[in-house]
């Protein structure tokens, strides 16, 4: 095996000493530090997340691996602002305003993580107008709604209002997800996604920010 | 004797309340509301303001428990008694607040309207072994701000059970007050013959939301019982054994418990919970799994070692549609809360995490319920003693079909559930139409609704009760509510 497969079957049995070792070999011998992020790192949670859907392992491998990810991310974060590679993707999340259910969208924010996407995390009980003031703030390419309550879902429609009429509907896109919200809902108020699990939301945030 | 079912020794009860009082003492509970920070921080509580977080220490503790009462009494909306919260009594009562109803006729889900919901009410109202109705779903043809409201309003017109519920925000808190003085007449009589029940949940681990606390505090205010939902989830948001989410759920109830009874000693109060295993593989909550089952029993000890009446989400299914998992699911879990002695058992009718009722299961599970309060009732000795005449009988007559002991005791000593569980033979099954348990259940739902009688609710007290509801919901730009007729 090379070393990057190596270092991505490392990230998926959640070794970090393995990937820490291997993220520093490699920087040694392979030139691009993009190339050890894409074909080392990422590769191990795309096989991951893969195992993860066909349930062959289970949530805490997926975040051990992720941890395992990020030490080698940590070491080769330098060498990829050298050279200059884009800094990952922002995605804002947040439980809705009135809505205090933040399990399920933390889930989503770990698993987003875990994926290499940077995830700025609002907590629960969150205004639309903070949803967006923080999209803007950090230049997020999506925002990720959650809802658990009937009641509160209506409060992702005016977020999705909000960004059309402050004309970022072009740079930001949205997800929105919870046990009570639909394909058919998002449809409706005119989201651009919609995430049925975790697993399922990251495919989706992947696919709106043109990585899928 | 009453059958029983026991799963922590004494030895290990003692140790998880003692690491429980440990947690509340040192680590402390996170809590988001001023004035219940102002109210303990009175009675002597630590507070680290910066982390809002309380430290609570034993004697504040034994303070609260000591005003907690060891029984209760519920009363329907005639205010007679319907519910005696004492010793191992168990009541059942539907799972709550669903997002969903279970359509039978298209086998899907939707969300549900003002016509399910009274529908649902008149399919309470005729089940016998289901003691109070729930707010169980939210319908959806009302503005949101008025959706946890109107399903009470919905309840006290149509059933006249007393009513389990709770509000979604601080602000519905006043109208659902207001609903229940209508009925009673007075704050006193209200306090004097409690009508509901409000779910209060922490969040876990040891958080009370700024809405949740304050609920707690104004039913307190009011006197108005309230069940604390604690929920912790093994294995995520809080430790995956048993013994470490019993913990986090009994420091999770204590806090609860100090809240209330600082408010206003005395208030009545359920020691509940709706803990669940994490499934990892789903990320889901299951409420059918057996460790869900055992971690509710085991805090239903708890609470009764503590002297406090008990409630548990545990007789409902996860499952999507009614089959035999929900069957199973559902009368495993009434069964342990049954012999355990639960005293308010929710989840009839309730599949899907809690999040979807259905009306065909609600009757399936009604019929479990009355077979439940059957077993409770135990083996006792009825006339049996001495045997001797009673077998001298049988061997003259060759039968005791109309003996004078069967004729006496046939209807208390035995069951007949049905028509939703089928004990024809095949044939005479056959005969009436084959059907399946769905469609048995189907009819049963129509057979009910058939039946139904009018709430005996005074007319002018419902025509209160529309204008108080009326005047809420043009608060939030409705004109009117959504026909129905009482
Ligand atoms: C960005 O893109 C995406 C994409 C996908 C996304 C996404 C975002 N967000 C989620 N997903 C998706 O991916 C996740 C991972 O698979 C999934 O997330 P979920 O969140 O669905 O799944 C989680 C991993 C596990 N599931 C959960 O965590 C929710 C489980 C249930 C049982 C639940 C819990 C745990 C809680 N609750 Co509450 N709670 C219920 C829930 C029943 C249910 N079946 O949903 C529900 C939602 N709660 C309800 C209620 C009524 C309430 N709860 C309340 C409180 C709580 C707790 C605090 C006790 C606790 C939450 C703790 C917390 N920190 O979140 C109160 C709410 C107060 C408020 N204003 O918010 C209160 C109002 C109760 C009260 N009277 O106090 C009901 C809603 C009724 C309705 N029709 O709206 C309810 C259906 C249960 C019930 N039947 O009563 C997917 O949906």
């Amino acid at each position: 095996m090379d070393t990057l497969s190596d270092l991505a079957d490392g990230v998926v049995n959640g070794d970090e000493s393995k990937v820490s070792a291997l993220t520093a070999q490699a920087i040694d011998t392979e030139g691009s530090a993009k190339r050890i992020l894409d074909d080392g790192l990422i590769r191990g949670m795309t096989i991951v997340g893969e195992r993860f859907k066909a349930h062959e392992i289970f949530l805490p491998d997926v975040l051990m691996a992720a941890k395992a990810m990020y030490v080698g991310l940590g070491l080769l974060r330098p060498l990829l602002i050298e050279e200059n590679v884009d800094s990952l993707a922002k995605v804002v999340v947040g439980s809705v305003q009135g809505d205090l259910h933040d399990i399920g969208k933390n889930l989503v924010g770990i698993m987003l993580k875990g994926a290499g996407f940077e995830v700025i995390d609002l907590g629960n009980d969150v205004s639309p107008s903070r949803f967006v003031e923080a999209a803007k703030e950090h230049d997020a390419s999506v925002i990720g709604l959650s809802a658990l309550l009937t009641t509160t879902m209506p409060v992702m429609k005016s977020v999705v209002d909000e960004v059309r009429s402050q004309g970022l509907g072009d740079r930001v896109k949205t997800i929105v997800g919870g046990a009570p919200v639909s394909e058919d809902f998002a449809r409706k108020i005119g989201a651009d996604a919609y995430g049925f699990d975790a697993a399922n939301a990251v495919d989706k945030v992947k696919t709106l920010v043109g990585k899928n | 004797m009453r059958p029983t079912v026991r799963f922590l020794s004494d030895e290990l009860l003692a140790t998880i309340l003692g690491e429980a009082r440990t947690l509340l003492s040192k680590l402390g509970v996170e809590i988001h509301n001023e004035a219940v920070l102002t109210l303990l921080a009175d009675h002597g509580a630590k507070i680290d303001v910066e982390n809002r977080r309380v430290h609570l220490k034993g004697s504040l503790i034994d303070q609260a428990l000591a005003s907690v009462p060891s029984s209760f009494a519920l009363y329907n909306v005639l205010g007679e008694q319907t519910h005696d919260f004492s010793g191992s009594n168990i009541h059942f009562t539907p799972g709550s607040a669903a997002i969903n109803v279970l359509d039978d006729e298209t086998s899907t889900i939707r969300t549900p309207d003002t016509r399910d919901y009274i529908r649902y009410a008149q399919v309470v109202s005729r089940c016998e072994h289901i003691a109070s109705q729930s707010t169980a779903l939210i319908p959806a043809d009302v503005h949101e701000r008025i959706s946890d409201s109107y399903r009470l309003y919905l309840s006290l017109l149509f059933c006249e059970k007393p009513v389990v519920t709770g509000a979604f925000t601080i602000e519905a808190f006043p109208i659902m007050r207001d609903l229940q003085l209508a009925v009673r007449g007075s704050r006193e009589s209200l306090a004097e013959k409690p009508l509901t029940i409000f779910s209060c949940c922490p969040s876990a681990p040891l958080k009370w939301s700024d809405v949740t606390s304050q609920n707690v505090v104004d039913c307190a205010t009011m006197s108005i019982p309230v069940e604390f939902v604690s929920m912790p989830l093994a294995g995520f948001v809080a430790p995956v054994t048993l013994v470490g989410s019993l913990i986090q759920h009994t420091a999770e109830t204590l806090s609860g418990i100090v809240i209330s009874q600082l408010t206003r000693p005395g208030t009545p109060i359920l020691y509940g919970g709706s803990p669940a295993i994490f499934d990892v593989r789903y990320e889901t909550t299951p409420m059918g799994a057996v460790e869900t089952m055992m971690i509710d029993c085991a805090y239903n000890e708890i609470g009764k070692h503590l002297g406090i009446p008990t409630q548990a989400y545990i007789s409902l299914s996860d499952s999507k549609q009614l089959d035999a998992q929900a069957g199973l699911e559902t009368s495993m879990g009434a069964t342990l809360a049954a012999l355990s002695g639960i005293n308010n058992i929710s989840g009839p009718g309730m599949l899907d995490f809690e999040s979807c009722q259905s009306l065909e299961k609600l009757v399936l599970d009604h019929e479990i319920c009355g077979m439940m309060l059957r077993m409770v009732d135990g083996i006792e000795p009825r006339d049996d003693v001495p045997a001797l005449p009673r077998f001298e009988e049988l061997i003259a007559d060759h039968h005791l079909l109309i003996s004078e002991h069967t004729r006496r005791h046939l209807r208390t000593e035995h069951l007949f559930p049905g028509p939703v569980i089928d004990r024809a033979n095949r044939a005479r099954w056959q005969e009436e139409g084959g059907t399946s348990l769905r469609q048995r259940a189907h009819r049963e739902v129509e057979r009910l609704l058939g039946e139904f009688e009018p709430s005996r609710l005074g007319v002018d007290v419902k025509a209160d009760l529309t204008e108080r509801m009326t005047v809420e919901a043009r608060r939030y730009g409705m004109d009117s509510l959504p026909r129905c007729d009482a």
